[in-house]
């Protein structure tokens, strides 16, 4: 307890970081992981084949050496510090798992709703804004759970490339200290401060979409 | 009445599980605890036959894994390597030296744990760590520096006490706690090992690395364009570690380290590992 007085706001500055990082990871991972899923289904080959590659680039890719390409590769070119790198890698490594998922469920609707729809004048796009996508992130929707949850831990992966999140924090104060042991017992807790309400929502979110079915 | 059964099965289930995690934390303090309390690490290694040493893996001169054998190989581990020659020759308990690779931030938790019984590892003796293990005399001189690019103007760290400067360190050493105090405007960024701090300091994520200039020496001799500017500005000599209040094993340490110092394997060691060092004077280094 000593540990958490003593060093609070270190504590507190590692966990802004981590939520700031989860936060722009997940928003930017949907967005990419949604077009790309979509990438994958177009009519148009080279345009699948497109998303085809860079799902498996990513999805195949250790994170850490993702993140320690933009860290220490591409920085030489263009500037960016240990909490870029690590938030860019993140969110295209979940993007691609994304994709998967959300394609999954895109794939899970029947192909007579797409028929019908186009039949009645949507065009493509139209067709899987308003009669495909709502029903495919509802079918996603605990995969998608999983894959935020799991975005939120490994962001721990800036710690490697300092990129001042609580992992960091963590290990500057473990080294510090020499308490490691209550040191992670405390960073544990406060990414179950992050992840459990996480989850509890998207258990919150099924059930509230399985009434609207 | 099915949904209040269930309803109640989940009350219990939860409460169990909770039991578990809570019980299953206080079994694990507990037995950290044990683990600090004492236990002879002299008598343990004369029972097994063997010292169990923490060596790094990532510093060249000092201990760097050989890729093609798997070993590492540097100052520390032959220096360690001889005292359990010596040790065993002072015991007369025949003893075999094996090598655990450890991380800066890694090695007190390790002697803790006893997992390793003895850490030679480019450890800098400092009184917070003597609370927490014990050290035995230096067996190396050194003191931090900074290494920079040659033509990036920096002469000395208080050239880079300004926040546009960045100096690269390594979570869990010296070096890490003392750059606030000699450079407190610069920002500093924390890697996990040297390895990828050089990487980053090649790729311009800081304009230095610090840490202790024997380190550092081994990084400027592999790139060429970098090189140690302003020469040392702490004193921090290293010293073998052990668990805290081995006095036996300290002892048998201690006098192993002198006589090896005496009869001139300490020296030989030194010029086998830096005498090929540009711009180290390796005589410096020798036990008088």
């Amino acid at each position: 307890m000593a540990l958490l007085q003593n060093n609070f706001p270190t504590f507190m500055q590692g966990f802004g970081y981590t939520l700031l990082s989860s936060l722009i990871a997940l928003v930017g991972s949907m967005i990419l992981g949604t077009a790309f899923a979509i990438m994958q289904i177009v009519p148009k080959k080279w345009v699948r084949k497109v998303g085809n590659v860079y799902v498996q680039v990513f999805r195949n890719i250790p994170l850490l050496i993702i993140t320690f390409f933009f860290f220490l590769v591409v920085s030489k070119y263009v500037k960016m510090s240990g909490f870029m790198s690590g938030t860019i890698a993140l969110m295209l490594y979940t993007s691609a798992f994304i994709a998967e998922t959300v394609r999954a469920g895109i794939l899970s609707i029947d192909g007579g709703q797409m028929e019908g729809a186009r039949a009645n004048g949507l065009s493509f796009a139209q067709a899987m804004q308003y009669i495909i996508l709502p029903q495919a992130f509802r079918v996603a929707l605990p995969s998608l759970g999983n894959q935020f949850i799991n975005l939120v831990k490994n962001s721990s992966i800036l710690a490697f490339v300092g990129g001042l999140d609580l992992m960091y924090q963590g290990n500057m104060i473990a080294a510090n200290t020499f308490e490691t042991f209550s040191t992670y017992i405390i960073v544990g807790i406060l990414y179950l401060i992050i992840t459990l309400p996480l989850s509890y929502y998207m258990q919150h979110l099924e059930r509230k979409l399985k009434h609207a079915a | 009445m099915e949904k209040a059964k269930k309803r109640q099965f989940g009350i219990i289930a939860t409460i169990v599980l909770a039991a578990v995690i809570v019980l299953g934390l206080m079994w694990a303090t507990a037995t950290a605890k044990q683990n600090e309390a004492h236990q002879d690490t002299l008598a343990r290694v004369e029972k097994l036959g063997r010292i169990v040493w923490g060596v790094k893996a990532d510093t060249k001169l000092f201990g760097l894994m050989n890729t093609k054998t798997g070993k590492p190989e540097g100052f520390d581990i032959d220096i360690a390597k001889a005292l359990t020659v010596q040790i065993s020759k002072q015991t007369g308990v025949p003893m075999s030296a094996e090598f655990v690779p450890v991380s800066a931030s890694s090695k007190m938790q390790l002697i803790k744990n006893t997992n390793i019984d003895g850490s030679v590892s480019t450890m800098t003796i400092t009184p917070e760590r003597e609370k927490i293990i014990d050290f035995t005399n230096q067996y190396f001189d050194a003191g931090q520096s900074i290494l920079v690019k040659k033509d990036s103007g920096i002469n000395s760290v208080k050239d880079m006490n300004d926040s546009k400067y960045t100096i690269i360190v390594v979570v869990g050493t010296t070096a890490a706690t003392e750059i606030a105090k000699f450079a407190p405007k610069a920002k500093v960024l924390a890697v996990q090992d040297y390895a990828t701090g050089m990487q980053a300091l090649k790729s311009g994520q800081g304009q230095a690395m610090s840490t202790d200039n024997a380190i550092l020496y081994g990084f400027a001799t592999e790139n060429p364009d970098y090189h140690i500017a302003g020469g040392t500005f702490t004193h921090g000599p290293y010293g073998i570690a052990f668990d805290n209040n081995q006095k036996p094993m300290i002892r048998e340490a201690n006098k192993a380290l002198a006589k090896i110092k005496e009869n001139g394997v300490y020296n030989q060691l030194v010029k086998k590992w830096f005498s090929d060092v540009p711009g180290l004077d390796w005589h410096s280094l020798e036990a008088k």
